[in-house]
């Protein structure tokens, strides 16, 4: 089970609306987490390994989230699953819902990003194997399944960890576990024909009160454009003069 | 005893030391509230570890879980304890560092509360600021009153809290059962080697897609070995194969926040500024007079690196 989150493109230039309720959405080119992208293509390596397994992409949000899904059959996933919901979502909230449908679904592994690029939250693969009970392994950036168990080097601040966990658990992708593959036009052809299930996400029951309330959104201070120096002297005094190197 | 407002902070260390993350985030809590300010160090024979806890400035109580289990730091298993102990408290707080970012989600989901990631400013005590898509954007986040409040806290932002600090030193109990599911095999020490730690280091020197190769990155370390400074790299010199991974300073690598920071050959995409925003000055070096770096350094310099560098060394060291 592989879970996509649709979110404004990472090429888009973000802007916060003038009442600070939000960013601009409207309008703007929708896309894969990139990272919840190479979660994806990881899922689909290990099929074309040679395990016979069948891969699920699954999304949470709007009806339009069907376009990503979409691209996630066009990549390669077997089926797809969509929670429909129009509110926003916290990370405790997409766990629970994702734990039904592990529990409906029984996957040996759920693959995602560490992190979307939109609200950059890293939460929701821990916060789902917490609530299932099951390792984790975050920030993966290499993953070898052998005999019910899944080594996974992970890159953290030290360097790379290795960890051994007993399947089924969640892995949470990192930049380097691979690159995404591309979508070849056929595969967008027969994607259309791959099952798509839409579910609400409120008929699945979950506890989906929010937590946290975003109360305003603004633009970051800009920091100060300094000054320009022509040469690595000026370079240099302009080191010392704020007291290093002296 | 105790109060609901009462403030839990899990310590990172390796077994030997306390990591500097856990001094800010103390830094952080007093910022807070005028709480009581406890530190939790989770370890096997760490009794050094806790030793440096109770030296900081503003903690009131170590409290300590000394067991084999706890050896390395593994979310799964660190969880459940966490989770127990912060019953009395009403804030836990954790640094924003891979191991807070792998932790404290786990913690947040068993005590059925969000975690607010990034922690970055206070509004007020239950209010705050964190940076989100990339650091494009900052939004304020409250917490309604009653939910206990679990936050990582974005090192960066705040200073370390010196020493000074008496603590007294508990062991504390844990029923919690622990899972066995998973173990951790071996660290894989990264590409600093002896070189300062890139998110303690006073200077930090770092290199982009410009210095054009792992081989080219030897005169950037010559360099800052010479003048004993820390080495960094930018996401696309990392892609690139340039440089290990644990050297990635940004967004999605390390948020860092040096007296000065010197950037060779980095053009400075947002995900990149907003891991150096809080160095003291910031420099840059590039060829390309465009480059979206110069629009926040302090002093920038148009020019080649592989000139700059040698003259560097040569009036430098």
């Amino acid at each position: 089970m592989v879970c996509l989150k649709r979110v404004v493109d990472y090429n888009v230039r973000i802007r916060v609306k003038d009442d600070g309720s939000g960013v601009v959405t409207d309008g703007v080119k929708m896309s894969i987490n990139p990272f919840d992208e190479i979660a994806l293509e990881e899922a689909l390596r290990i099929r074309e390994a040679g395990q016979p397994v069948e891969v699920i992409a699954v999304s949470i949000g709007p009806d339009d989230c069907q376009q990503q899904l979409r691209t996630g059959l066009a990549m390669g996933a077997d089926r797809a699953i969509l929670l429909e919901t129009d509110t926003e979502v916290e990370p405790l909230a997409a766990a629970r819902a994702l734990l039904k449908l592990v529990e409906r679904e029984q996957p040996d592994l759920v693959l995602m990003g560490k992190q979307a690029i939109d609200d950059d939250n890293n939460q929701t693969g821990q916060m789902l194997a917490a609530l299932w009970n099951r390792p984790q392994a975050t920030f993966a950036s290499r993953l070898e399944i052998a005999d019910g168990r899944a080594t996974v080097t992970r890159e953290v601040d030290d360097g790379l960890e290795v960890i051994s966990i007993e399947l089924p658990a969640v892995v949470t992708a990192d930049l380097r576990l691979n690159e995404p593959r591309y979508v070849k036009l056929p595969d967008i052809m027969k994607a259309k024909k791959k099952p798509l299930e839409r579910q609400n996400l409120a008929a699945l029951g979950t506890d989906m009160t929010p937590r946290l309330r975003l109360s305003k959104y603004e633009a970051p201070l800009p920091r100060q454009k300094g000054r320009m120096v022509a040469n690595v002297d000026e370079l240099v005094s302009a080191l010392r003069d704020k007291g290093f190197f002296n | 005893m105790m109060t609901t407002s009462g403030m839990l902070i899990v310590a990172e260390h390796n077994g030997g030391n306390l990591n500097q993350s856990t001094a800010r985030c103390v830094t952080c809590a007093t910022s807070i509230a005028g709480a009581r300010i406890d530190v939790l160090v989770l370890g096997h024979e760490c009794s050094t570890v806790a030793a440096q806890a109770a030296a900081l400035f503003g903690v009131h109580r170590v409290l300590t879980v000394d067991r084999p289990e706890n050896a390395a730091p593994l979310a799964a298993v660190l969880a459940p304890q966490v989770a127990e102990l912060a019953a009395g408290y009403g804030y836990i707080l954790g640094p924003s560092t891979t191991f807070g970012k792998d932790l404290m989600p786990r913690v947040a989901a068993l005590l059925g509360v969000g975690q607010i990631s990034d922690l970055m400013a206070i509004v007020g005590p239950r209010a705050f600021q964190r940076p989100v898509y990339a650091g494009n954007v900052i939004v304020t986040v409250e917490v309604p009153e009653g939910l206990k409040i679990v936050a990582t806290v974005r090192t960066a932002s705040f200073k370390p809290t010196p020493d000074g600090g008496t603590a007294e030193i508990t062991q504390a109990r844990v029923d919690a059962a622990l899972p066995s599911h998973t173990s951790f095999v071996e660290l894989r020490a990264g590409g600093g080697g002896a070189r300062p730690d890139l998110q303690t280091a006073r200077i930090v020197f770092s290199g982009g897609r410009g210095v054009g190769s792992e081989g080219n990155f030897a005169l950037l370390y010559a360099l800052a070995d010479r003048l004993g400074v820390a080495v960094g790299a930018s996401r696309a010199a990392v892609d690139a194969g340039f440089v290990p991974n644990d050297m990635q300073i940004g967004q999605t690598g390390k948020i860092i926040a040096p007296d000065l920071y010197i950037a060779f050959g980095i053009s400075g995409a947002i995900q990149h500024l907003t891991g150096i925003k809080d160095a003291g000055l910031i420099v840059a070096v590039n060829k390309d007079a465009e480059a979206p770096i110069f629009q926040v350094a302090d002093v920038g310099l148009v020019a080649d690196l592989f000139q700059i560098i040698p003259e560097l060394e040569k009036k430098l060291g």
